[in-house]
């Protein structure tokens, strides 16, 4: 079953309070952060904090991730070799501008995974999409590398390079969130909506959450354990809806048992994208606990 | 010294305060003999009580060496009369004073001097904040060490003549010229002012003292004229900023909001929640938290309590306006909003310490609660919990009405992030007992629920309700997978503390402090 990407915490990788405590709001998945939130004199203590708490601490169920800092200043390739070494399987690569960007830390990748006896592609990228260039190539930065499982949007640094000034409605970002959608799509990944930074507006929020699920975003950034519910509610599908996909999945599989390929379930075609959309749902049913 | 039922070793005599009794078991111990009674003391016709300061005061009251003046805590952190009337005894050149105060907060910092230099010689309060808890179980100023009251006790101890109280100081933020006296009037209102009524009750001589006269009669009043001897008028008896806030909040921080809404699903779960129930929170954010995700259940279902109880706040008085309890029981007020509504809702009682939570009166509110939500600084594997100490083992905290609520409530659920900064608060054994764990129901932390084994019903129905249920040695676990196992707090033999159970026998003692 794919996994669930609702939520992405961000915790900055510093502050050893929250490291210990994220998992309990139950994210789907938790972004240590050693890139934005970490001042350069914090930059290698807290790379050492990450070291311990990804060595000794149970996060359950919540998939982790780190966001490196990017592979051309003097700390993104020490982040990436010290936290695999420690255990971390995703990277999440700010400013991926270009295919090669993702490739060259896919070359790391691979070197290091050799260097710890680890399986090539153990490791797992999410390119985190943060300007107009990379907006451009979202498309090739998607299918860069087999390691890649999604491509977030980071608003804040894209309306900088567009010029823009970030708005509440968030019209600005309507063809950047859409293009980042359609992209992952294609690669057959998911997409992860930027972070709503103001997380005292409970309703702007909500807003903000129910336009990217429409989008057709996996799941969204966000900096606020607070913020969890509202996105979990929003992507959790309806009690109906999750029991009528299992009958759908259900059903193919009894079809591919008996070695038929399409079928019909109460009188409507079971193909392929109805099968895909059943899946999508039901993994969202499962981890919302309603399934 | 000698094993008490909890297995703490506690004197069984101090010099200076006599013989003790080890605690015996939460509802062991059965009391004898008579209520104490006061002098008589008398006002003829004609005689006026107005005194012109608060050394008159104490010459008239007849202050000498070796006395207990007592005192109460409804203005807390604002509260100037303490430090004025220690001033003025010291003044005098008496000595030996026992300062017998519901509670002592960080403004009481300069009794710190009064104790070095032989005017207080012994304290005996419901907790101890600030530098004067930490000279006094650091340095050991104190011979004698301070007996820790909760708040059910100390009435109890003051009715049963185990605290005899020389003079009571009311500080009065409404009286009259004979002395009759309220709470909601004036610029240092505070609301209720039940902690004081034992004290006024029981003292040989009682002296109020106010910033502000009303006219004859004061209306209403709390602490009536037949109980005082001598009113006195000054500038300013406290500050208003200490005394309550603006409003008391529900917290806004994420683990500890995940707290309330585990502790709230377990009052759901615990069947309790119904037609006529009552309910007791601390005054925290997350126990505040708690009190709304209530609020909002019982809005929904149409459910209607009989009362809240213990210290009010605007959030209860909400819950009163919009009849979803009959009544409040108030012995302190916490906030403004609070201050107004004992002033002007007649469905707001005021209530004393010893209505609220004596165990030896012949019945207590803390009897009639269903629900009670406390927090806690340790709490340990036979379910004891610590709110004295810190984790450095210095005096910080209050005894309050924890274990009086514990004891009265049909459920009682201790809730608590399971670490606290780097330390976890499941442990083997805490710092400092104050509340029996015979008398704790539940913990509630953020990473599951232990149900005291006593409670197996309880635990049946959490199961059912499919709460997050593991046993207290998982959640110790837990705690100290993640900060690995606290050192001791080192300590030497001196006794700083004697933590007193609610029916005054010895529950747990505190040590000075390394």
């Amino acid at each position: 079953m794919k996994r669930l990407r609702r939520t992405m915490l961000f915790v900055p990788a510093s502050n050893p309070n929250m490291m210990v405590n994220a998992s309990v709001f139950k994210p789907d998945c938790i972004i240590f952060d050693l890139e934005d939130a970490i001042s350069l004199r914090e930059k290698d203590s807290a790379r050492d904090l990450l070291v311990e708490a990804l060595k000794t601490i149970d996060y359950g169920d919540c998939e982790i991730f780190a966001r490196v800092n990017p592979l051309y200043t003097p700390f993104g390739e020490e982040d990436v070799r010290t936290l695999v070494a420690a255990g971390l399987r995703n990277v999440r690569l700010p400013m991926s501008e270009t295919a090669q960007d993702i490739e060259q830390l896919d070359k790391l990748l691979t070197d290091i995974e050799k260097e710890l006896g680890l399986e090539d592609g153990t490791v797992k990228i999410l390119g985190a999409i943060e300007t107009a260039k990379g907006v451009i190539n979202a498309e090739k930065i998607a299918i860069a590398s087999s390691r890649v499982i999604g491509i977030s949007f980071g608003a804040e640094d894209f309306t900088r390079t567009i010029g823009a000034e970030r708005s509440k409605g968030g019209e600005e970002l309507f063809v950047a969130r859409s293009k980042i959608v359609l992209a992952a799509a294609a690669a057959g990944i998911d997409a992860i909506d930027t972070v709503f930074a103001d997380v005292e507006d409970d309703d702007g929020f909500k807003k903000e959450v129910e336009s990217a699920k429409q989008l057709g975003f996996a799941g969204k950034s966000i900096i606020h354990p607070g913020q969890i519910r509202t996105v979990h509610n929003e992507f959790t599908p309806s009690k109906e809806d999750a029991q009528k996909a299992l009958r759908v999945i259900k059903a193919i599989e009894e079809a591919e048992s008996k070695g038929l390929g399409v079928i019909s379930l109460d009188g409507k075609m079971v193909d392929a994208p109805v099968v895909a959309r059943a899946e999508k749902i039901v993994c969202l049913a499962r981890g919302a606990g309603i399934l | 010294m000698v094993k008490n039922a909890l297995g703490r070793e506690v004197p069984k005599h101090i010099d200076g305060i006599g013989e003790l009794k080890a605690f015996q078991g939460a509802f062991a111990y059965d009391p004898k003999g008579q209520k104490l009674a006061p002098k008589i003391t008398k006002t003829f016709h004609g005689n006026d009580k107005i005194v012109d300061n608060i050394k008159k005061s104490l010459e008239l009251c007849g202050i000498e060496d070796g006395m207990t003046i007592s005192f109460h805590h409804h203005f807390r952190n604002g509260d100037y009369l303490v430090n004025m009337v220690i001033d003025e005894i010291a003044k005098m050149g008496i000595k030996d004073i026992t300062v017998f105060a519901s509670s002592l907060q960080s403004v009481h910092k300069p009794l710190i001097n009064h104790i070095k230099n032989g005017v207080v010689t012994g304290i005996e309060t419901s907790g101890l904040r600030g530098e004067l808890g930490e000279a006094i179980t650091r340095d050991k100023i104190l011979d004698k060490p301070v007996i820790i009251r909760s708040h059910g006790g100390r009435p109890r101890a003051i009715e049963s003549g185990e605290s005899k109280i020389d003079i009571a100081f009311i500080a009065a933020p409404a009286a009259d010229l004979y002395g009759n006296v309220n709470g909601v009037e004036g610029p240092t209102a505070c609301g209720s002012m039940g902690y004081a009524m034992a004290d006024a009750e029981y003292a040989n001589k009682v002296v109020v003292v106010t910033d502000f006269m009303v006219p004859y009669p004061a209306n209403p009043i709390s602490i009536p004229q037949t109980l005082v001897d001598y009113v006195v008028k000054v500038d300013k008896i406290g500050d208003p900023k200490g005394i309550v806030s603006g409003a008391t909040r529900v917290t806004k921080n994420p683990l500890e909001l995940l707290i309330a809404e585990r502790a709230f699903e377990a009052v759901v779960a615990s069947g309790l929640v119904k037609e006529g129930f009552s309910f007791q929170a601390g005054t925290g954010g997350p126990s505040l938290a708690v009190a709304q995700f209530l609020r909002e259940k019982m809005k929904t279902e149409g459910i209607k309590g009989s009362f809240v109880s213990g210290g009010i706040t605007g959030h209860s008085v909400d819950m009163l306006k919009e009849g979803l309890f009959k009544t409040l029981l108030d012995v302190q007020c916490f906030d403004l909003k609070a201050v107004e509504s004992i002033k002007s809702n007649p469905n707001h009682i005021e209530m004393s310490a010893s209505f609220y939570a004596n165990p030896h009166n012949k019945g207590c509110a803390a009897n009639q609660l269903d629900i009670m939500i406390v927090s806690a600084t340790e709490i340990d594997v036979d379910f004891n919990v610590n709110v004295i100490t810190d984790s450095n083992g210095i005096i910080m905290g209050a005894s309050g009405g924890h274990c009086d609520t514990a004891a009265g409530s049909k459920l009682s659920i201790v809730i608590a992030p399971l670490l606290r900064g780097r330390l976890p608060i499941v442990v083997d054994e805490v710092t400092t007992v104050v509340t029996p764990g015979e008398t704790i129901d539940a913990v509630v932390t953020e990473r599951g629920i232990a149900v005291n084994p006593r409670r197996k019903d309880l635990e049946a129905l959490f199961k059912a309700a499919k709460l997050n249920v593991m046993s207290i040695q998982e959640l110790k676990n837990i705690a100290e997978g993640l900060t690995g196992k606290p050192g001791k707090i080192q300590t030497t033999d001196e006794i700083v503390a004697l933590v007193e159970y609610r029916d005054g026998t010895i529950i747990d003692t505190i040590r000075r402090v390394k």
